[in-house]
């Protein structure tokens, strides 16, 4: 198996106060990994280390190394709009732009000249919305306002767009605590498929969501990076107290 | 101090299962008594007690198995919490087959009819006492989560076995010298059997104990 991303000794500072703490760990190619724990634990901090998002934040302060593909993202010459193009981010909230579906999808390739012409911007977006299980549901209008699809497309909308600019890795934080069970499914699902082609790493407040949809799970605990392991090995057999009584809910 | 729980509901039911096994426990070690009682004493009124009462062994099993299946689809338990659910469900498959065990021997009390025993009763009783012994602490094991009792209850299988053995080289010996003797050697032989497969069981119940505090699936007795 191939470490897509390498997180070397990492410690993070809002101002002075400490948010990780020396996080080390290798996320796995075209898998699925699942960061859990309490609120205010670094887990979305962490997330957001691997785009440079945290990088405008007043007063914050990063030390360690975040390499993808072995190459270190914080280095000067790095590109952060091509680095945010290869690692892409899904938020919490659904967060469509008040436009056409269609041009919803085009916005990044128009932005970044990723495509010659209307027909094979038409073709990119056509394919991210298959991509993202969307296809079926919009293309019989893809003219609609985006504004006016249920939150669940909304969600799948917003991975379409993150997919037309053909990232590497897409970064999901919370991307079903706004959707019904079924919409969640639906997310899922689309998960597992886009784990064929894509690194997946998510963010989630609900422990049976990583255990029913990644491949390795981390507990992330006060800033610390306590446990990191199979999800079936932490779900059955955790190796730390605190993991244990952090998924079985004996935590105080 | 016991660790502040947010499960409370989970904590609960997790006991009333554990209640219900320390039930099937009981009547399983009841079975085991009262059919070497029968055997002992030729009593075929009692051997078909044993027989009669193996359906509450039986509803006990299906209860805790369905409280199980429902803790499991309605509170999603995870490590530990899930491996004693999952433990308990083989468990109780284990202890409602020692029943059928105990019934076993009582069928061959009543087989046996009025023909006298074909030697005395020694090595039989003493398998017994052996079989309630480690189911007894096989449960103890359990409540405790007990890793060390668990694997001490697997060696006491080894007695077991030797018991059985002794037994079974006896028999064979009769049965070659006194071919007549065939029919009544092998009504002991099969009680002795019987016996001997419920501390297999026991020992599978041991196994899961150690799953349980340990997170290890592996034989206790090769």
């Amino acid at each position: 198996m191939h470490s897509k991303i390498e997180v070397r000794d990492l410690d993070f500072y809002y101002g002075s106060l400490q948010a990780l703490r020396a996080i080390s760990m290798l996320i796995w190619e075209r898998q699925i990994t699942a960061l859990i724990g309490p609120s205010g634990c670094g887990k979305s901090t962490f997330l957001r280390c691997l785009n440079r998002m945290n990088d405008d934040i007043p007063g914050a302060r990063m030390t360690g190394e975040v390499l993808i593909e072995g190459e270190d993202i914080y280095r000067r010459e790095v590109d952060v709009v091509e680095l945010r193009r290869r690692v892409g981010m899904v938020f919490q909230k659904p967060n469509p732009f008040p436009q056409s579906v269609f041009d919803n999808v085009a916005f990044g390739p128009r932005v970044l000249g990723l495509v010659d012409g209307r027909g094979e911007l038409g073709e990119l977006v056509e394919r991210s919305l298959a991509r993202a299980a969307l296809w079926d549901e919009v293309k019989d209008d893809l003219g609609r306002d985006a504004l006016g699809l249920s939150l669940g497309e909304q969600q799948r909308l917003c991975i379409a767009r993150v997919l037309a600019v053909e990232p590497e890795i897409i970064l999901m934080d919370e991307p079903c605590s706004a959707l019904d069970p079924i919409a969640t499914l639906r997310i899922e699902e689309l998960m597992r498929q886009l784990r064929e082609r894509y690194t997946i790493v998510i963010v989630t407040h609900n422990m049976h969501q990583a255990a029913r949809v990644s491949d390795r799970t981390g507990l992330f605990w006060l800033g610390e990076l306590v446990e990191f392991e199979e999800t079936g090995k932490i779900f059955t057999r955790p190796g730390q107290r605190l993991t244990e009584d952090y998924i079985t809910g004996r935590m105080g | 101090m016991a660790k502040p729980s947010l499960r409370s509901a989970l904590d609960r039911e997790v006991g009333e299962i554990n209640d219900d096994l320390l039930r099937l426990n009981k009547l399983v070690d009841r079975a085991i008594v009262r059919s070497v009682d029968s055997l002992k004493r030729r009593d075929r009124a009692l051997a078909q007690q044993v027989i009669d009462e193996d359906v509450e062994i039986n509803e006990l099993r299906f209860k805790i198995e369905e409280n199980c299946l429902a803790l499991i689809a309605t509170q999603q338990p995870a490590a530990g919490d899930l491996r004693s659910i999952i433990a308990a469900m083989h468990m109780v498959v284990e202890m409602e087959r020692m029943g059928d065990h105990a019934t076993g021997i009582a069928k061959t009390v009543i087989k046996m009819g009025d023909e006298p025993l074909l030697k005395p009763l020694i090595d039989i009783p003493r398998m017994a006492e052996l079989a309630r012994e480690m189911l007894r602490s096989s449960l103890i094991a359990y409540t405790e989560r007990d890793a060390i009792k668990a694997r001490a209850v697997a060696e006491l299988d080894d007695e077991m076995d030797a018991l059985y053995r002794a037994i079974f080289d006896e028999l064979v010996q009769i049965m070659s010298q006194t071919p007549d003797s065939a029919s009544r050697a092998t009504y002991l032989l099969w009680c002795a059997h019987n016996l001997e497969r419920i501390g297999d069981r026991v020992t599978n119940i041991a196994e899961r104990v150690v799953f349980i505090t340990t997170g290890d699936m592996k034989e206790l007795n090769d």
